[in-house]
């Protein structure tokens, strides 16, 4: 190892360097912000505003949580159930699960407005029997669509790629001491893809938290979350400060969220070597 | 063990996947507390023929019976047969206790009993207070040990074994040998065990199942399938063999090698084409002039015990094992007992083994099926 120190350096910089200055600068600037006011002094004065939004913190987390349990119960079945199929439709499907992914996500989110709105497909085609039109955007429905059905592949993959993983050994064993299909899934397949089932949460709910395009294309202004705020820190009210403060929280937020959802899995991630995909 | 009734009744198995034939009109009775093996080289179905009794593989054709009703489409879970897995198959997720706990908690028996039962299991295995310990820490003997005790804790009737011992180093495979075998008779139930180790087999069963290309070649005792082989794959298979082409003259006389020999086999057709048998350890060496056939020697190899000497006899190559030295050129004469030679009727086999001229160690163990590591679905 000693001899290859100089080389791995070098290997390494690129990535430290990255690091440095994409992640660590950022983050110092973040908790610079938040501790000064606008002349640059140490103030605290933004992080006191902060229990103002108390409120819309709480009602993020709940979005977060509802797309995130939405897109669990949507995906688990599916990343099973493809699991078990045969390995050519399996490519395919889970092309077709990233396809989407090849597109702007700025462009999927606003052509829900042409599926949903008014004058929508849905509607329209309703229009048409004489029901409605009927409010399905701009509400906060419309707002948890578009979480789940941005974020829903971040779910599959890691599930899929754990379940396919899976030892048809150990489901075997399972049926042979006697489990019948559901308790192979509840005793052995659940178990076994909890590291996958951590993954999919955290690639899910962290984005759905702080996002604030979806709620601005699909909620209309009716549901504002923290990202909104955050947003309109920055790019409207111009207080760099509060935005910075704001930020902190959500962050120390996420991490808490993200430690509970660890130590609920930690032993079982030790087991399977921790799939995060 | 046959004056048991039977508790697994194979009758008329056919199984293909994708057009090739795995298994080929498979018929097998297997007794209440008897030790079953099958034996065969890779990919010959005796992994599927297993699974089938398991209940994970459904067969086109034929009946499975279990002591006397017919099980076909009764699904694992429901069997009272259970298998100890190749790679053990071991819940990670759990520890050792709770790995043989589990079917007895799917069968919901009592707290204390279910800790009764695992202690007298983990005692069985020798694996005392290891209970708490995880899966990962254990070595590969031990993790084989849990799986023993994992499939005997719910008491099956049927122990299906699928190379268990395959994944263990050849000190180890030895001692687990004598254990299951041990095992197996304290609790006196059914063992059915696939291998391809022809020494695994004779040494642990009370029946051999010789199985190739999906069709079984021989049942019997492992006396039988090494004394009496039923043609000549079994004769090659199990142990070395010099397998002869010859005819049989009439009763108690066959003739091989252009010389007529006084056999103890009978109820062969006048002059029928048969092949002779003789195991190498059977031969006896004698001064060249005295013996019933001679050849020179062109090669021998020690190899502890005895030594292994190649003799060309008339263009065959014979294999002999004896403790008597010669050298390579040296020219010897040839001995066998009338009891040591083994008539079996011509088969689709014939032809194919039992010559040494071709034979060098190392193609030896290219060739040697049972080098090759299974891997059959």
């Amino acid at each position: 190892m000693k001899r290859s120190s100089l080389a791995q350096k070098i290997i390494n910089a690129p990535y430290i360097l990255w690091a440095a200055l994409f992640v660590i600068a950022p983050l110092i600037m973040v908790l610079y912000y938040a501790l000064t006011d606008s002349t640059g002094a140490f103030s605290l004065d933004s992080v006191k505003q902060i229990g103002d939004y108390g409120g819309t913190f709480i009602l993020s987390i709940s979005y977060g949580a509802v797309a995130t349990l939405i897109s669990l119960v949507i995906a688990y079945p599916f990343a099973y159930f493809l699991a078990h199929t045969k390995a050519n439709f399996q490519r395919m499907s889970v092309m077709l699960v990233m396809l989407p992914m090849w597109m702007s996500f700025l462009i999927r989110t606003y052509s829900w407005i042409t599926i949903l709105g008014e004058s929508g497909v849905i509607n329209s085609a309703l229009g048409k029997i004489g029901i409605g039109p009927l409010p399905l955007l701009n509400n906060g429905g419309a707002v948890i669509l578009g979480m789940v059905y941005n974020f829903l592949p971040y779910m599959i993959l890691p599930l899929y790629t754990i379940m396919a993983k899976m030892d048809v050994r150990l489901i075997e064993a399972a049926q042979d001491l006697g489990c019948g299909k559901l308790q192979v899934i509840r005793k052995v397949v659940f178990p076994l893809s909890v590291p996958g089932i951590a993954s999919g949460i955290t690639m899910v709910f962290v984005p759905c938290v702080s996002t604030f395009y979806i709620t601005q294309k699909l909620g209309g202004g009716q549901v504002n979350l923290i990202g909104d705020v955050i947003e309109a820190q920055f790019q409207t009210a111009n207080n760099y400060n509060l935005g910075a403060a704001l930020s902190l929280v959500l962050m120390v937020m996420i991490l808490i969220c993200l430690g509970v959802l660890n130590y609920f899995t930690d032993s079982d991630d030790e087991v399977n070597g921790g799939v995060l995909v | 063990m046959k004056n048991t009734p039977v508790i697994i009744d194979l009758q008329n198995i056919s199984v293909s996947f994708d057009g090739t034939t795995i298994l080929n009109n498979i018929n097998l009775q297997i007794h209440d507390g008897e030790f079953v093996t099958l034996l065969g080289p890779s990919g010959c179905g005796k992994t599927t023929t297993l699974r089938i009794i398991a209940g994970f593989l459904q067969q086109d054709s034929g009946d499975v019976i279990f002591e006397g009703k017919n099980i076909n489409g009764v699904p694992a879970y429901k069997r009272q047969v259970n298998t100890i897995f190749q790679r053990y198959a071991l819940f990670p997720h759990l520890n050792v206790y709770e790995n043989i706990a589990f079917g007895l908690r799917l069968k919901k028996m009592k707290e204390d009993d279910i800790k009764a039962k695992v202690q007298a299991m983990l005692e069985l295995v020798n694996l005392k207070g290891f209970g708490s310990r995880n899966i990962d820490s254990l070595s590969g003997g031990q993790q084989q040990r849990v799986a023993i005790a994992r499939a005997l804790a719910v008491d099956p009737r049927v122990v299906l074994l699928d190379e268990p011992l395959g994944a263990l180093d050849l000190k180890l495979r030895k001692d687990m040998q004598v254990e299951l075998k041990n095992i197996q008779q304290k609790l006196g139930i059914t063992f059915i065990y696939v291998t391809h180790d022809q020494e695994e087999a004779l040494s642990m069963s009370d029946t051999v199942v010789v199985m190739n290309n999906g069709e079984i070649q021989h049942i019997g005792t492992p006396i039988d399938v090494y004394n009496e082989p039923a043609n000549a794959f079994v004769a090659d298979f199990i142990g070395e063999s010099n397998i002869l082409d010859g005819v049989m003259r009439e009763d108690f006389h066959v003739e091989f090698s252009g010389m007529r020999f006084q056999c103890v086999d009978k109820g062969f057709g006048k002059d029928e084409p048969v092949d002779v048998v003789i195991r190498p350890e059977d031969i006896d060496v004698v001064p060249a002039g005295q013996g019933m056939l001679q050849g020179e020697v062109t090669s021998v190899t020690f190899k502890g015990v005895h030594y292994e000497i190649i003799v060309d006899v008339d263009n065959f190559k014979w294999m002999i094992q004896t403790t008597q030295k010669a050298s390579v050129g040296d020219i010897i004469g040839i001995s066998i007992k009338p009891d040591e030679m083994h008539v079996m009727k011509k088969s689709e086999y014939s032809g194919l083994y039992g010559d040494y001229s071709s034979f060098s160690e190392e193609f030896d163990e290219l060739s040697d099926p049972t080098v090759v590591e299974e891997e059959e679905e």
